[in-house]
């Protein structure tokens, strides 16, 4: 009986923390450029003396969907949407260089090209500076070019995008950023960008919606076990107590 | 107590502060010189449970680890400063920008603010003012026997004075720029201020060197745009009431786990 109560434990533990990573799937389901987290039960058999009938249940995220979102035309010129399995690089607070899909861009007061939270955007050379006074426009291979008045406009600089392999995936860094697991990816001129769109969050409502109730039956059901585990237990302790 | 319920909360709250936004645009639909607004998000701070690639045994490791997310955050409310559409007023005081810049404003305190909402008055003193009585910057007086008032693309402010045919210029307005007006900080009554992530303001002549060109007797309309507003209200609704079935399924679960 311990062993049942145990091995229902832990697979009501693994539901929990089901419902963990389907909350935060949802919570970002409007997040721009955001990848849903995928999720998996991995069996951990116990091996021990007699027959090996235990299989605790560990909840796992195994990585990123990498599925393409659903693009929202914006108009705005700084906005940027990578197509297929293109990445655009920025420079992380810690100072590594980072891959995000969330292209809505912005100039700060000097100038730089940086995202929504301050970051630097990095081009094929290092930070992309603009003039004042210009007219930002970013073409379908990422170069950057800025218009001043009455004049051409000139490029200033190209936003780095890169594709991994498909067989080495990024990782999900601690602060929602994605990086090359050995070292810095090498831009890739064939990557492609939709200007003036931004890409949304790729998590299907339905599909975790489901999976939350799914999540939710699968939590009831260790319950119900634990209860049958309490009742047999009351059942054996009245027959060893009666006799 | 469960992770999952703090997370669906960050989700309803984005959610809200969302048609936060969208109610302060919709409200501000007739508002001249309005500029839109939306709320930006970005996933919190992930949770390493188990870290894959950690050894499982000395030979093996883990081939997956668990990662948790914490949930969502608004990053920025971003202002949109795409033009507004023109209206004619032919009052000949109202004044639209064509393109960049804001007009500046003196506030009571004497600080300089800035705007894109040109439908301007004259005060006692025949002085160009806001409709809040905010002097337009550079102060420009109109004389009180005015016969007409015209104002050019460039800003040039000239009058016609009774018995003299040829018109009188006054002065010329100027309109300031900004390298990231994005940066700049609203304070309502449809004026903004500088900050350190919007830069210091160029100032200049209108329809010259980037600025933009004035138009008389036109006021820039609000640049909301209400079919966009209404869908993104949609969404948001949704997204609030998904959120608020996550809260409600781990609410079932903990109801579970208490019954036994």
């Amino acid at each position: 009986m311990d062993r049942m109560i145990y091995l229902s434990m832990a697979g009501a533990k693994a539901a929990m923390q089901r419902q963990d990573v389907l909350s935060h799937n949802l919570a970002n389901v409007t997040t721009n450029g955001f990848r849903a987290e995928l999720q998996a039960f991995r069996a951990v058999p116990v091996r021990g003396d007699g027959a090996s009938t235990r299989a605790y249940a560990l909840e796992t995220t195994l990585g990123y969907n990498d599925a393409q979102g659903p693009l929202t035309p914006t108009g705005r010129n700084l906005d940027v949407a990578m197509q297929g399995r293109a990445w655009l690089a920025v420079q992380a607070n810690d100072g590594t260089e980072a891959y995000t899909r969330a292209g809505s861009l912005d100039v700060n007061a000097e100038g730089l090209l940086v995202m929504r939270n301050g970051m630097q955007v990095l081009g094929d050379g290092g930070p992309i500076n603009v003039p004042p006074n210009s007219e930002v426009a970013i073409g379908s291979d990422g170069t950057v070019s800025a218009k001043l008045p009455n004049q051409k406009p000139t490029p200033v600089g190209r936003l780095k995008l890169v594709t991994p392999e498909a067989a080495n995936q990024l990782t999900r860094g601690d602060d929602g950023l994605f990086r090359a697991a050995d070292g810095d990816l090498p831009a890739d001129p064939a990557a492609r960008l939709q200007d003036g769109a931004l890409e949304g969050s790729n998590v299907s409502p339905v599909e975790t919606m489901v999976a939350m109730i799914a999540a939710g039956r699968q939590f009831e059901q260790q319950m119900k076990l634990l209860q049958i585990a309490q009742t047999q237990g009351q059942q054996s302790a009245k027959l060893l107590g009666s006799t | 107590m469960m992770r999952s319920l703090w997370i669906a909360k960050t989700g309803m709250e984005a959610q809200q502060t969302q048609l936060d936004n969208i109610s302060n645009n919709l409200a501000n639909v007739a508002t001249n010189g309005y500029k839109r607004s939306h709320a930006v998000f970005e996933d919190l701070i992930y949770q390493n449970m188990r870290q894959s690639g950690a050894n499982s045994t000395e030979q093996t490791v883990l081939p997956t680890g668990l990662q948790v997310g914490l949930g969502v955050r608004p990053v920025a409310t971003a202002r949109i400063y795409t033009q507004g559409n023109l209206q004619q007023t032919s009052n000949n005081l109202d004044l639209a920008i064509k393109g960049d810049g804001f007009f500046q404003i003196q506030m009571p305190d004497g600080t300089t603010a800035y705007t894109r909402d040109g439908s301007f008055q004259l005060d006692a003193n025949g002085q160009m003012v806001t409709s809040n009585g905010y002097t337009v910057l550079p102060g420009i007086t109109i004389p009180a026997n005015a016969q007409s008032l015209t104002i050019g693309n460039d800003g040039t402010v000239s009058v016609t004075l009774p018995g003299q045919p040829t018109p009188q210029s006054v002065g010329q307005l100027q309109l300031a720029h900004f390298v990231n007006p994005a940066g700049l900080d609203p304070k309502g009554q449809n004026l903004f201020t500088e900050t350190a992530s919007s830069g210091t303001p160029n100032t200049g002549a209108p329809n010259n060197n980037g600025m933009g060109a004035l138009q008389q007797g036109f006021v820039e309309t609000s640049n909301v745009n209400v079919v966009e507003e209404l869908v993104q209200m949609i969404q948001t609704q949704r997204a609030y009431e998904l959120n608020s079935k996550a809260v409600q399924t781990s609410d079932q679960m903990l109801q579970k786990l208490a019954q036994i």
